[in-house]
């Protein structure tokens, strides 16, 4: 489990840099992507993995931490999935934008020499 | 809790959040209506952050503590998330929303015309900084980075047009994976200390041991790393000269306090967590702050020596402002904190009323640039667009265009300069003074920063006096051109302002030495925001 989980992140991380650094805008907003999945997944190790335990407190019998997975990190990346979705859908006007005015699809919206 | 006072401090967050949304309602020929609701906005939260700068140093002077916390929706202190205003938070908010003022009044004049929705985007950008400068939770932080982040993307595309969507295509890119660090440094600081609120956090560092050491610290430098990159510390900063320089004036004065977010944040994060005795890392980065910074402002100086437009000139300028802070920062905390923050206030300031006068004067000289041009991208954003409205609003002319343009850029320059009699002066002094009275052997890094801090001065001057005969001086055929009231008023606006912080020299460097008394009295912070009791409602009796 926990090596499939950071092979998985490691994977899209690399990835997402690589594509990153590339001088098309439609490879930086895919790149970008990637990079925020591999973020959230990142957030959510944090709190620990733990397989069938649930994240909300059962209120009829007394708590014991230990049954219980730590929810805190699934509304921090429950937050960051939205933002960074949000960031995207916005990143893609602005790319549409740019390939409108300077008619390249060039991140300095000109060919390079 | 029954004091309406103390509900104060939720207020520069939630008004900006209302009147962006009524805004929302209104269509765009209400410009009329729009216009109301912005300044009433901003004029309602100068009102509170007077207030709260008033009570904080009220409190303060006469020996009380005045550390304020306010849970949010009353959960108790760790568990939920806190606002805290203290003597840093009043300045920096006072400082957000004077700026704001100004770049409001003066995009009345024409700029907010220029695309869709510009007051609603305003607000939340200034909702953002508010936010930013009051929580005392690191994801909350991340979450008001985000909506200041968001809404100055928005900003930053304000007018379309090449150079700006090219340069905003970087702006959003950068800082996209900006924010990505920065939740790859809060996971990490949550994974290994269970907590993300800045006071508790304060209190684990010291039990952290081992591997979980190294895990922590990594996850500090990342944070560090996204702050950085706000605050334009070489080599992260390339992207912010050609940024500043494409967005549209009004805007600019609102970015002018955006890279002061960063350094802020940097603050209020590390003076907090590190610096102590008995934590197991009393120094963390404060060499890396140092030298960055040093680069930063070498890297700023020759950029504002080889620049010839004054837009760039001015986001250079931002970039030596911002090192000689982190420099400073680094080079030792304690002494240097008020002459740190006094310099913070008075550089940000004069930036922002350098951004407006650039516009004023290259319209002069060149008739409006073609970065003033509007051109949409989109054949449905801006539908309903007011006809050629604004033109005669603000309509009421002043006499002697240049005389005024040209006193207020001699003003700017000795302002960014530093030299005297203004406050720029006073800041660069103090700061100079806390250097060389730092230690008895002075280290031949804090010669090297004292000697740049000087030459950047110098080079300022140059290039700001060589613009300055170039655009103003030389004698022109044209005819003078016209200057709104709405347009001079925000520069004398901040420049009144610094003329202020001049003459009032002395209680101001008064608060501000108080302010980084207050950041080193780490303990005081934690007792206030963790033992700040639960409200008590009526109804919690009965169950």
């Amino acid at each position: 489990m926990e090596v499939v989980l950071s092979l998985a992140i490691g994977v899209l991380t690399a990835s997402g840099i690589w594509l990153v650094l590339r001088p098309r805008t439609f490879q930086l907003v895919l790149g970008l992507s990637l990079l925020s999945y591999a973020v959230n997944l990142f957030i959510y190790a944090m709190g620990r993995i733990r397989v069938d335990a649930p994240p909300i407190v059962d209120g009829s019998v007394p708590a014991d931490p230990a049954q219980y997975t730590d929810p805190l990190p699934q509304a921090l990346v429950l937050t960051a999935i939205v933002i960074s979705f949000a960031m995207t859908a916005l990143l893609l006007v602005v790319l549409l934008a740019s390939r409108g005015l300077t008619g390249t699809d060039h991140v300095d919206g000109k060919e390079p020499d | 809790m029954g004091n309406w006072t103390d509900h104060l401090i939720v207020l520069p967050i939630l008004l900006p959040l209302a009147g962006a949304a009524l805004m929302l309602l209104l269509d765009e020929q209400r410009l009329r209506t729009k216009r109301a609701i912005s300044i009433g906005v901003i004029l309602t939260l100068i009102v509170v952050s007077g207030m709260l700068l008033q009570g904080i140093s009220a409190a303060g002077f006469a020996g009380q503590p005045v550390t304020r916390t306010y849970l949010v929706g009353n959960w108790p202190a760790p568990f939920g998330i806190v606002l805290v205003a203290d003597w840093l938070s009043a300045i920096m908010l006072a400082l957000a929303n004077l700026l704001g003022l100004a770049g409001l009044i003066y995009a009345m004049a024409r700029w907010d015309t220029a695309g869709p929705r510009f007051h609603a985007l305003f607000l939340l950008q200034l909702m953002g900084l508010n936010g930013a400068f009051l929580t005392g939770d690191i994801f909350n932080l991340f979450v008001f980075f985000e909506v200041l982040l968001a809404a100055s993307y928005g900003l930053m595309l304000h007018g379309s047009g090449k150079a700006r969507v090219t340069a905003g295509l970087h702006y959003v890119t950068i800082n996209v994976a900006a924010s990505l660090l920065f939740l790859i440094g809060a996971a990490l600081i949550y994974g290994v200390c269970g907590t993300l609120n800045m006071a508790d956090l304060a209190t684990r560092i010291p039990d952290i041991a081992g591997t979980d050491l190294a895990l922590f610290q990594s996850g500090m430098a990342v944070l560090g790393l996204a702050f950085l990159i706000k605050a334009g510390m070489w080599p992260l900063g390339f992207w912010l000269p050609s940024t500043y320089a494409a967005a549209s004036p009004p805007v600019a004065v609102l970015f002018a306090i955006l890279s002061k977010v960063g350094v802020y944040a940097l603050m209020r994060v590390y003076l907090l967590l590190f610096g102590t005795e008995e934590s197991p890392i009393p120094t963390f980065g404060g060499d890396w702050l140092l030298y960055g910074g040093i680069a930063t402002i070498i890297f700023g100086t020759i950029g504002l020596l080889a620049t010839r437009t004054l837009s760039r000139i001015a986001g250079y300028s931002a970039l030596i402002s911002s090192g000689t802070l982190l420099a400073a920062l680094g080079s030792g905390e304690g002494a240097v904190l008020g002459a740190v923050l006094f310099y913070l206030v008075s550089s940000t300031l004069a930036l922002g009323a350098f951004f407006m006068l650039i516009e004023l004067v290259e319209r002069q000289e060149f008739g409006d640039k073609p970065t003033a041009q509007t051109e949409p991208v989109f054949d449905d954003e801006y539908v309903w667009a007011p006809e050629a409205a604004g033109e005669d609003e603000v309509g009421i002319e002043i006499p002697g265009t240049i005389a005024i343009l040209g006193g207020a850029f001699i003003f700017v320059a000795l302002l960014l300069a530093g030299l005297p009699p203004l406050s720029g002066f006073i800041g660069k002094f103090a700061l100079l003074d806390g250097l060389i009275g730092l230690e008895d052997q002075i280290p031949v890094s804090t010669w090297l920063l004292i000697g740049l801090i000087i030459i950047s001065g110098l080079a300022t001057l140059i290039a700001t006096s060589r613009a300055g005969i170039d655009l103003l001086w030389e004698p022109s055929d044209k005819p003078q051109p016209v200057l709104r009231l709405a347009e001079a008023a925000p520069v004398g606006i901040l420049l009144a302002a610094c003329l202020a912080l001049t003459i009032f020299a002395g209680p101001v460097m008064n608060y501000m030495e108080r302010t980084g008394a207050s950041l080193e009295d780490r303990q005081g912070y934690i007792r206030s925001v963790m033992s700040t009791p639960r409200l008590q409602s009526n109804g919690e009796g009965a169950r």
